[in-house]
């Protein structure tokens, strides 16, 4: 367990190794990128092999760092924490091996990927609410370079929303973390401590607090209606940062949420626990909505994106063990299936194609040129409708069990979601892999070679990649407990137990 | 019980033949269908073998294999055998071969065929077998998958918006299936379907879902009702099928009526009946009618088509209509005094058998019909044909032993289920049955017509020109499933035998919590 | 009191240093260098500095500490950093001065640099009204001077006269609010003034006095609204000037108000914690830094030029070190003084970047950067360095300096009173900072380079010196305590 700071470390010097690297040439940087993105997510492996889990954060490092302001260099670790650092370095290793094929600036590219690597695991393993803060605000800058000088559609726009609402949202949280900790009279940025000072703070007050902290975090979860940077910001991006961006980075949001706001006041969260959940159902129905009128495949996945994250804050705003629980587990398998579907549509079928229109997409049709791609996106498309066997069915369950007893409205209106998920996902495949030249009157054999457009055979580290990406999603699929076995003792601790508490009438 | 995971492998076995198929791309065509029927086979082979030390007097499950799988949701790996699980079984084995061989030249690209169709198997038994939500689910949800791009990839001119059709039809109804679920889960701590179904006979489950507010024990069984409607399916949720069943190749529209329709059934019996059976009670007139209205508007619809498969899916609305009329009768009927427990036996045995003939006769129209379509290039229509009989007698012998036990003649296996189910429901909800004879009279119309049309009068059509008879292949389909027509026309003990015990127990179990 | 002139004199090391440096350069020049090219005077100069300032240095870190000469001068621990602070950063100055293109008169350029750091180091440690006006004045006449010292642009020309102007009339301020306080007080030395307005209270003269001197440090250091002539002056000076001025002159300036306001006028602070409190100079102070937020963000945004981006910017920077003065009362000087320097580092760096560009062509509008990254890249990740701790994003040191100060402001009272409001605002304006500032990057690290843009060769001094301010930042900013733990 101990190692685990050194996720972060390796990452930071990975990215300078891959930087220098990139000078040489461009495969150096690639290789010291995969080996240094593989290497921190086996010793995420490796500190799981020997976790014992237990409720409360397990200390991993603990110095004193501005001891005037009381300020401790505190990094710690538990199931929930563990279980989004495997997300990670899955998600980074998948990014790499889908970003082989970037030739102008490798080294620069591995290097600010890395460094976001670095800030996210960085605020999976911070026990301090400043030190999270500032892992969380490390990520925001190489996402921006990194959508801004690698990306597609309407790249600067995006990358410039994009950073500045991540910005603005951990503005937010900033404030509200400085409120307390000054009317709390200063002594720490720890949780409890904060926790305490925000306990002396006036009821109307702890509610204001609660606000800033929640929505500030929440609006990189894409909560409706912050949420509108995400489909943008996604789109623009290239493929490897969009799979970090909407596999993990949104998590960031929703473990900050979790982490650092739930405990923060529970008067607070009492009183917004409502409209959070509606917030959340609402943006998992609408954004679905939007998703089935899109014309640009990837407009469709970053759509689904903002859904499944709706599912992530209503289990969160359910406050059972149950809900949080499964937001937990959603927060892995969304990271996982997302990762998935960005790449195919990303790596595969765009960089051949240069197109993400529908209407282009269903005139090749692709299933017959690129037949793996289409296997997987119908994977990846069934696993992101909640279908059971993969990893988003145990969790999207889960949810619904704790929100449903929390209130039923909510679960009935998350499983609209639900089957407007499946119409989404199910004209993605339709017309994106499945269309027809014209009506098919006489098919022709399957992967026929008549076909004029010829693409490059999709690539050995592509299908590493993604066979890495599906192992996941059907492992957990089909054994969550073996992540819930870590998740439900840490929800035990008395910080978050004091949380659900309060979200329990 | 012994120590083999029986169960485990009929499920498994055709799974496995899929990841064979698929894990090895430059399979023959040759090689792939004499592979995918191989492991086709395998179900029928481990049902008798079942079927031999299957102990048809208990009424409990049998072969069961229960391990702990997911502690955090209480979910256990469950499986179990009890009479009419094995009934299906069974019949997903007859079934899934003929449905194969039915496919046999006329796909191309019959490894990607034989992957899905075997997939789809599996998931077909899982659902039959499995006792606890979770897994049960996964097999409900994938059999979707295959389904799809089996009549997408392979079907007819509008393939691609029927299928679409059903699938979101049918996850339609799964998402408030679902939703029932998670809130019998909440209420109770539990998914498995024997606990369940312990505490729905009790009364607990619905005092429990009442804790939330009096209307949660029938907004639940409003959800889960739904999802097993649309798969049936009971009318007014039928719009998606006839569509998808005419659009579909041949041997999967033999599947998807004999064996996906009674999963819907089967989630009737299983589920919806032991868990809710106050809400059903209080349902029942309601769903009488729709059960009526399936079997009777199913008949006429079919009357009036032309095109020859969606009169076969019309049929099988009705067909499959029956089989629910006879589960709400005898909900409707529960409670009251001076119930006979004979006629309750009767309309299940009915039901049951009913089922199993369905299949088998269903399956053999549709085939009949995919040999019209092929024979004449194309077209399907009523009028396309006529004096197929003297063109090739033997298909038309065939075609009409199978017309008549979709009829219901005495003498062949149709007769006893229909038989069975109307003297149960006329013991029951006599108006109910009165109704029904509409169905029956506008079956035996159309039926008759599709003969008259088709077989009889002058050679005219396709069948003007040459009009071969039925192959080897054909009657590799047809003969297995005509035989056992008259088999069990005669001799239907040797299923009812398989699961009397059980209807029994329903039958004299009959009480409203 | 008894004139302990060897302790003067110990004291003032450092500023004899200096002087001495400069009269060392200048002389040198005169005679020894006379032939040499311009260039190598400039280097020669440069080095003569250079060796003054570290003499300089040496001499305060070894230099006696406490009141001076009767409490003229106090080396308290403010004073003490202020001064290392200022000679780090005068330093770090002349590094860059390398690069500058051709001065006409390198020799005399250095030398009235030093001057100008020799007038901000007495500022850092004035404590006696004459003392104080007689730095100030020092070191701005010092300045104006190096503002107009290119004469081959107008701009330069203007910058320094707008400057002249301003600065006079606001010494002018200073010296009538000065005079009004020994009137009133009879004491021209903070502690006894101190002491009189805690017995007598403030009186109606004062309290003009008091605004005088408020105007008088609105202009100095850039605060709207006297900041109307900071966007010339950054613009029109030569690079290298501009960086003194927007960052030694800042923290000397900073340090030598808060100096006059808080022990010398602490008495009549008034309240900011809450909204009901005594009135006193505290709510100008808050207002004043509210108008420097406000218009110095919204005004940034707007600009195409990176000089006056960098002005306007600095405005908005005042803003929040004025809030760094409203807490000092509370939390004491670090939290004011690790935002000045360390803004003051990434000055420095920004305009050394602009300095060692404008060798190579024109830096004058923001998209003059374009391609950067490709034209040099130790420039562009160092400007990357410098604009990032400007928009404070940790772990920068720019992040620390706004968050120690933003935390100190709520510590007085909470979200109840204009202190903690100011603090949210400038929280929130950050976002809008964050714009343009990555805007400026956008030019430097994503566009491509325009057509005619050839590689910028960096002199080796310069590119050190801009190197050393990059670890400077990301080192304090690692490592807060390192400097928050002086005091």
């Amino acid at each position: 367990m101990s190692l685990l700071p050194w996720t972060i470390y390796l990452s930071l010097a990975g990215a300078l190794l891959a930087l220098a690297g990139g000078r040489r040439s461009a495969g150096t940087a690639r290789w010291v990128a995969l080996l240094t993105a593989a290497g921190a997510w086996i010793l995420t492996l490796l500190a799981a092999t020997r976790f014992v889990p237990g409720p409360g954060l397990q200390t991993l490092v603990d110095a004193s760092w501005i001891p005037s302001m009381g300020v401790r260099y505190h990094l710690a670790a538990d199931g929930i924490s563990l279980t989004l650092l495997v997300l990670t370095g899955i998600a980074a290793t998948a990014g790499v091996l889908f970003s082989w094929n970037i030739e102008e600036r490798t080294g620069e590219f591995f290097a600010l990927f890395l460094v976001l690597v670095a800030g996210v695991y960085g605020v999976f393993l911070s026990a301090d609410a400043l030190v999270l803060f500032i892992f969380y605000e490390v990520a925001i800058v190489p996402k921006y370079f990194l959508i801004a000088n690698w990306g597609s559609t309407n790249r600067e726009y995006g990358a410039m929303k994009l950073a500045l609402y991540s910005f603005a949202g951990s503005s937010m949280v900033l404030a509200g973390l400085l409120w307390a900790y000054a009317v709390g009279g200063g002594h720490g940025f720890g949780f409890a401590d904060l926790a305490q000072a925000t306990a002396g703070l006036s009821r109307h007050q702890q509610i204001a607090v609660f606000a800033l902290v929640f929505f500030g975090f929440a609006t990189l979860a894409g909560i409706f209606p912050l949420h509108t940077w995400a489909p943008t910001g996604h789109v623009a991006a290239p493929t490897a940062a969009s799979m970090l961006l909407a596999g993990v980075v949104m998590k960031l949001g929703a473990y900050g949420c979790l982490r650092v706001a739930l405990p923060l006041s529970p008067v607070g969260f009492a009183y917004w626990q409502a409209p959070i959940a509606w917030l959340a159902v609402v943006g998992i129905v609408y954004a679905g909505l939007v998703a089935l009128m899109q014309e640009d495949l990837k407009f469709v996945i970053g759509y689904s994106s903002v859904s499944h994250m709706g599912f992530v804050l209503l289990g969160l705003a359910a406050a059972n063990l149950q809900a949080v629980s499964g937001a937990v587990l959603q927060m892995f398998s969304h990271g996982v299936i997302a990762g998935l579907l960005f790449a195919v549509v990303g790596r595969m079928v765009y960089d051949r194609t240069h197109t993400r229109k529908l209407a282009d997409l269903r005139a090749m049709p692709l299933y017959r040129l690129l037949p793996f791609a289409a296997a997987v996106f119908v994977v990846a498309g069934v696993a992101s409708m909640g279908l059971p066997g993969f990893s988003g069915f145990p969790a999207e369950l889960t949810i619904l069990i704790g929100a449903w007893k929390r209130d039923p409205a909510w679960a009935a209106v998350a499983a609209l979601g639900v089957l407007v998920a499946a119409a989404f996902t199910l004209r993605a495949i339709q017309l994106g892999f499945f269309g027809s030249k014209e009506t098919a009157q006489q098919p022709a054999p399957v992967g026929a070679a008549d076909h004029p457009l010829q693409f490059e055979p999709v690539s050995a580290a592509e299908k590493i990649g993604a066979l890495l990406l599906i192992g996941a999603t059907v492992l957990i699929g089909l054994r969550p407990d073996l992540l819930l076995d870590w998740i439900n003792p840490a929800l035990q601790s008395p910080l978050l137990q004091a949380a659900l508490k309060a979200g329990t009438p | 019980m012994s120590s083999i995971p029986v169960l485990s492998l009929v499920i498994f076995v055709p799974w496995i033949g899929a990841l064979v198929l698929a894990s090895l791309p430059r399979l023959g065509e040759r090689a792939s269908r004499v592979l995918a029927l191989a492991f086709s086979l395998s179900t029928i082979a481990l049902a008798i073998a079942c079927l031999g030390s299957f102990e048809c007097a208990s009424t409990g499950y049998q072969f069961v294999e229960r391990h702990n799988w997911i502690g955090a949701l209480n979910v256990h790996y469950h499986l179990g055998l009890d009479g009419l699980s094995l009934l299906l079984v069974l019949l997903t084995g007859l079934l899934s071969p003929a449905s194969l061989l039915a496919s046999w030249r006329r796909v191309r690209d019959p490894r990607f065929f034989g992957l899905l169709f075997l997939l789809l198997q599996g998931a077909a038994l899982g659902v039959f077998l499995a006792l606890d939500f979770f897994h049960w689910f996964i097999f409900w949800e994938l059999s979707l998958i295959p389904a799809y791009f089996l009549i997408k990839l392979w079907g007819g001119s509008g393939a691609a918006r029927a299928a679409y059709q059903f699938v979101i039809y049918t996850i339609g109804g799964s998402a408030f299936l679902l939703l029932g679920f998670v809130a019998i889960f909440a209420a109770t701590g539990t998914l498995d379907f024997v606990q369940l179904a312990s505490l729905g006979a009790d009364g607990t489950l619905g005092a429990r879902l009442a804790t939330l507010g009096s209307f949660w024990p029938q907004a639940v069984f409003l959800g889960v009702f739904l999802g097993f409607a649309v798969k049936v399916p009971l009318f007014p949720f039928h719009t998606w099928l006839p569509p998808a069943y005419a659009e579909a190749p041949t041997g999967v529209s033999m599947f998807l009526t004999g064996v996906m329709s009674k999963m819907g059934v089967y989630g009737f019996l299983r589920l919806l009946w032991p868990l809710f059976p106050g809400p059903l009670h209080a349902a029942a007139v309601p769903l009488l009618w729709f059960a009526l209205g399936g079997a009777v508007l199913g008949a006429f619809a079919a009357m009036r088509q032309t095109d020859l498969k969606r009169m076969i899916a019309y049929s099988s609305v009705n067909h499959v209509s029956y089989c629910l009329l006879a589960l709400f009768a005898v909900s409707a009927a529960t409670g009251r005094s001076g119930l006979t427990s004979e006629a309750a036996a009767a309309a299940l045995s009915g039901a049951l058998l009913q089922m199993f003939n369905h299949g088998l006769s269903a399956g053999a129209l549709f085939y009949c019909a995919g040999v019209l379509e092929t024979r004449a290039g194309g077209r399907r229509g009523l009028g396309d044909f006529g004096g197929v009989q003297s063109a090739a007698p033997v298909f038309a012998g065939l075609c009409g032993i199978a017309m008549f036990s979709s009829l219901g003649l005495p003498g062949l296996n149709g007769f006893i289920g229909e038989f069975l189910i109307f003297r149960g429901v006329w013991g029951l909800v006599p108006w109910a049955a009165a109704v029904a004879c509409l169905g029956l009279f506008a079956t035996a119309f159309f039926l008759l017509t599709f003969w008259q049309r088709v077989f009889h009068g002058p050679r005219a059509g396709a069948a003007a020109g040459e009009f071969a008879d039925l192959a080897g292949l054909d009657l590799a389909v047809l003969c297995p499933p005509v035989a056992l027509m008259f088999i069990l026309g005669v001799l239907p003990q040797i299923l009812t035998r398989l699961f009397n015990p059980l209807i029994t127990m329903w039958a004299n179990h009959l009480s409203l919590p | 009191m008894n004139p302990d002139y060897s302790g003067l004199f110990a004291a003032l090391g450092p500023e004899t240093a200096l002087v001495l440096g400069a009269l060392a350069v200048l002389g040198l020049d005169l005679s020894v260098f006379r032939s040499r090219t311009r260039a190598d005077r400039l280097r020669l100069a440069l080095s003569v500095a250079a060796l003054a300032v570290l003499a300089a240095g040496a001499s305060v870190w070894l230099g006696p500490r406490g009141p001076i000469y009767g409490g003229v001068l106090i080396l308290d621990p403010l004073a003490v950093a202020t001064r290392l602070g200022v000679l780090v950063l005068t330093l770090l100055t002349l590094g860059v001065t390398r690069a500058a293109a051709e001065l006409r008169q390198p020799a005399e350029y250095v030398a009235v640099m030093l001057f100008a750091a020799t007038g901000l180091m007495l500022m850092a440690a004035a404590q006696q009204l004459l003392l104080v006006f007689l730095a100030l004045e020092l070191a701005s006449l010092s300045l104006y001077v190096i503002a107009g010292f290119d004469h081959s642009r107008r701009d330069s020309a203007e910058a320094a006269l707008k400057y002249f102007l301003f600065g006079g009339m606001a010494a002018a301020f200073l010296l009538f609010g000065f005079s009004l306080i020994y009137g009133v007080t009879g004491s021209i030395e903070l502690p006894r003034i101190a002491a009189y307005i805690s017995l007598q209270g403030a009186d109606p003269l004062l309290l003009v006095a008091l605004v005088m001197v408020l105007v008088a440090f609105g202009f100095k250091v850039a605060a709207a609204p006297f900041h109307l002539w900071a966007p010339d002056v950054y613009q029109g000076a030569p690079a290298s000037s501009a960086a003194l001025i927007a960052s030694a002159s800042k923290l000397a300036g900073f340090t030598l108000f808060t100096r006059l306001l808080w022990p010398g006028f602490g008495a009549a602070a008034g309240n900011v914690a809450s909204l009901t409190g005594e009135p006193g100079w505290l709510p100008v102070v808050a207002v004043i830094a509210a108008l420097s937020l406000l218009l110095g963000n919204f005004a940034a945004l707007a600009q195409s030029s990176l000089r006056r981006l960098l002005a306007y910017s600095a405005i908005a920077h005042a803003g929040a070190l004025l809030l760094g003065v409203m807490a000092f009362g509370k939390s004491g000087p670090a939290p004011l003084f690790y935002y000045a320097s360390t803004y003051g580092l990434a000055t420095v760096g920004a305009f050394g970047v602009i300095t060692a560009m404008e060798a190579g062509g024109r830096c004058e509008e923001i998209t003059d950067l374009a391609g950067l990254h490709r034209r040099s890249p130790l420039l562009a990740a160092c400007l990357a360095v410098f604009i990032l701790s400007l928009a404070g994003i940790p772990p920068l040191a720019g992040f620390f300096g706004k968050f120690a100060v933003f935390s100190a402001a709520l510590r007085l009272g909470g979200v109840a009173g204009p202190a903690g409001w100011l603090a949210i605002l400038a929280i929130a304006l950050s976002t809008v900072a964050l714009y343009y500032y990555l805007i400026v990057l956008k030019q430097a690290l994503v566009a491509s380079p325009a057509a005619d843009a050839r590689p910028i060769r960096v002199p080796r001094v310069a590119a050190l010196t801009l190197a050393a301010a990059a670890v400077l930042i990301v080192w304090f900013g690692l490592f807060p305590s390192q400097l928050i733990g002086l005091f």
